[in-house]
């Protein structure tokens, strides 16, 4: 008998293979192991789990019937609160979440809430089970910009009530994040971001890609020419942010989205797409969160040396625990305490190092982490080809500036009620990266379910 | 899928397509542009707009084949599809949005370089329809790289052609025929929008300068969505870093650094340059692109 204070472990591609490709890391529980890992909940009364979890998935209930093996059961129990299982499975910070507040974790370790959730939704694709549209559409139309987490979950929720809704999406592809940041490795592609999608698409929600709204139609357009009652802006995070320091613009620096852009969304990895990507042999990785983890893990499948240079140390790193170990299994080397200063360029452009000075942790700063501050005389050179700055973004304008009535606050974010997504022009939600700036997949779905709901009560108070 | 309507060679490897995309003829304005990606495995291609018909629901795109995914371009024909086409992005051109009053007192001169034309004609177009006149210095290396040479001369009070080599209309750089038409022709110009290869913009830029004459380009850097998300399009303008996808891609052209710019855009010339040696040459690659290893 498996200690029961510990979770049932969980099979993983061998780390120096994984290192080599493209192909999923965790891979996740069978139903024997799904069954005893459920067997190891409490079923408490008063479910903190519960509590933890932005989408308020009914945890000991879906846990209850993976027990039993009732996995289709288990399916329906949390399609109630979420739309997107497979991808909240494998990309929620569960550890500060569900997990983190499991009366198991305690004494020993937390129920593993994610790998269980994981093998349903999997399972359930694999079975052919999918969400069911509903008999009756109430008339009113919706439309939802962006379809990222945020946008995907607001139109789901909103389509199960009855809703007509589409979703405008700027790219060429659905999924927002989970497409042209996410890697495969993490969230593969085909398998699960695809099939998530058509799950919406099944519930009768409408996706029009290629539209950048600001650009190709307004908000107010929509409103007024194209007959939409309401609004959703779940349009995600916007302009990557660089040090500014000498050299950024030289041939081999590129922001952690474009960077990570390329070769999710493109497909710049595979021979048979055309789009390229910079093969670095020597890569740093300025960053600590967990697109910079992911950005040094696919240069690192694309065959460089990597390090991530962050200025703060191990403990203030931003990137889930679970990010953190699977890069260090995989010999990214961490530079930590450690800043850019310069640059440093050859004479046709190119990258060939970088200038960093040691750090030390000082006062605790306005976040609470204690203030890095440079060493005096520790400057040093690392030798480099390629730099990912992955340092967070600043909202983009696009639509803010095109909507007129639409207020945003000091650091440019849509200003959004957060119980209901409600934002200062009527009839418009937000939620999301658009209004947190850069967060969790989870955070956003949190915010599209609320301003669904938000959506639901302002429609049914004006008819 | 976005139907190709119309296509036709203007010149030497210079094509022109009129493509039906509704969404984007409603709303741009000339100075804007789109991205284009022909199917599942391409690139997505930031290209200039040309003309638009609002009524029709109808782009005009003009390119020139230069990597993997416009030599694909080449070949195709009316009735044929691109799988994604997006815009207007970008912001239009200040003489489209600025008061038109103001933009009537304006002694303008657009300088036009090889494919740069195309990007100029919309500009002339629509000033022509607001009852604005322009002059328009059009310049090829040779005389069959000259194009949309008869569609500006219906537009601009003035069209002067010019060829590196002399085969065509004046001989000589566009920046000759700036220095001659107003030092010499004693022609008077206040606004000069110059679009064409980086090199040429930035030779135009040096040469507007001394006449003390205000000067907009249109920067074309690597972009990969165009909407502000990756920063890969980003240059430096006076003291700031600008996304050429958001913020432009029009700028003054006397704060551009030219040199960062030419230097950022040959980033994947050699990655690109030997995808499509490889593509070329199919099952007979064997090696010579530096990169497969199989020098055999």
């Amino acid at each position: 008998m498996a200690d029961v204070l510990k979770k049932v472990p969980v099979a993983e591609q061998d780390p120096q293979v994984r290192a080599t490709n493209f192909e999923e890391v965790c891979l996740g529980y069978n139903k024997e192991e799904a069954m005893e890992e459920a067997s190891r909940c409490l079923h408490c009364k008063n479910a903190k789990c519960v509590q933890g979890c932005p989408v308020n998935i009914n945890i000991p209930d879906f846990i209850a019937e993976v027990k039993e093996g009732r996995f289709e059961e288990a399916y329906k129990v949390i399609s109630q609160s979420s739309a997107l299982p497979a991808i909240c499975g494998r990309v929620c910070p569960q550890e500060t979440q569900c997990e983190g507040k499991c009366i198991r974790g305690i004494k020993g370790e937390a129920v593993s809430i994610g790998k269980l959730e994981r093998f349903v939704a999997d399972w359930a694709r694999e079975n052919g089970i999918k969400p069911e549209a509903p008999a009756e559409k109430n008339g009113h139309k919706i439309a939802v910009i962006g379809s990222g987490p945020s946008g995907l979950t607001c139109a789901g929720d909103l389509a199960k009530m009855g809703y007509d809704v589409t979703i405008f999406e700027a790219l060429h592809k659905a999924g927002g994040v989970l497409v042209y940041g996410i890697p495969e490795f993490r969230l593969p592609k085909d398998k699960v971001v695809a099939k998530e999608v058509e799950n919406v698409k099944a519930l009768g929600v409408k996706i029009e890609t290629n539209v950048v709204v600001g650009k190709s139609v307004t908000i107010d357009d929509l409103l007024t020419e194209e007959g939409f009652e309401a609004v959703f802006i779940g349009s995600g995070a916007g302009l990557p942010m660089f040090m500014g320091i000498p050299g950024e613009q030289a041939k081999g620096v590129f922001s952690a989205n474009e960077y990570l852009t390329r070769n999710n969304l493109m497909k710049a990895f595979r021979e048979d797409y055309d789009t390229p990507i910079a093969h670095g042999k020597k890569v740093a990785v300025v960053g600590g969160g967990n697109v910079a983890m992911d950005a040094a893990r696919t240069a690192l499948r694309l065959g460089a040396e990597v390090h991530i240079v962050y200025r703060r140390s191990e403990a203030e790193l931003p990137a889930r625990k679970e990010e953190v170990h699977h890069a260090k299994e995989e010999g990214i080397i961490f530079d930590l305490l450690t800043n850019p200063k310069e640059i440093l360029v050859d004479e046709n452009g190119f990258v060939k190092g970088m200038t960093c000075v040691k750090m030390e942790l000082g006062e605790p700063d306005a976040s609470g982490r204690r203030r890095p501050v440079e060493i005096p005389g520790s400057e040093f050179d690392l030798e480099l080809d390629t730099v990912i700055m992955s340092l967070g973004t600043s909202p983009n304008p696009l639509i803010s500036s095109t909507t007129y009535g639409l207020d945003t606050n000091k650091r440019k974010c849509i200003i959004a009620d957060e119980e209901t997504g409600a934002t200062s022009k009527e009839g418009v939600y937000a939620g999301g990266d658009a209004v947190t700036g850069a967060a969790t997949v989870i955070l956003a779905m949190g915010a599209g379910k609320k301003a669904a709901k938000g959506i639901d009560e302002y429609i049914k108070s004006r008819n | 899928m976005y139907k190709i309507l119309e296509t036709r060679k203007l010149a030497g490897n210079i094509y022109e397509m009129v493509v039906e995309a509704p969404r984007v003829a409603k709303h741009c304005l000339p100075g804007q542009f789109i991205i284009v990606k022909l199917d599942e495995t391409s690139e997505r291609v930031p290209l200039t707009i040309c003309d638009y018909n609002r009524e029709k629901g109808t782009i005009t795109i003009v390119f020139q084949p230069i990597g993997a995914s416009t030599h694909k371009y080449e070949f195709l024909k009316a009735g044929d599809s691109f799988m994604d086409f997006v815009g207007p992005l970008g912001q239009p051109s200040d003489l489209c949005t600025d008061p038109l009053e103001e933009v009537k007192k304006k002694k303008i001169l657009f300088v036009a370089g090889g494919v740069g034309t195309a990007p100029v004609y919309p500009q002339a177009k629509w000033l022509h329809e607001h009852g604005i006149d322009c002059d328009v210095i059009i310049g090829a290396k040779t005389k069959n790289l000259v194009i949309l040479e008869e569609e500006m001369k219906k537009v601009a009070a003035n069209v002067y052609v010019t060829t590196d080599d002399g085969s065509y209309g004046r001989s000589g750089m566009v920046t000759k025929v700036i220095d001659d038409l107003i030092d010499v022709e004693g022609k008077e110009y206040d606004h000069c929008v110059a679009i064409g290869p980086m090199i040429m913009m930035k030779f135009c830029c040096l040469t507007t300068k001394k006449h003390n004459l205000h000067t907009v380009v249109s920067m074309n850097p690597i972009m990969v969505d165009g909407t502000g998300m990756c920063g890969a399009c980003r240059l430096v303008v006076g003291d700031e870093v600008k996304f050429a996808c958001v913020d432009g891609p029009e700028f003054d052209g006397h704060l551009v650094d030219f040199d960062a710019a030419m230097k950022r855009a040959t980033m994947y010339k050699t990655d690109e340059g030997r995808a499509l040696l490889k593509e070329q040459e199919g099952e007979t690659h064997h090696g010579g692109c530096g990169q497969c290893g199989g020098d055999k």
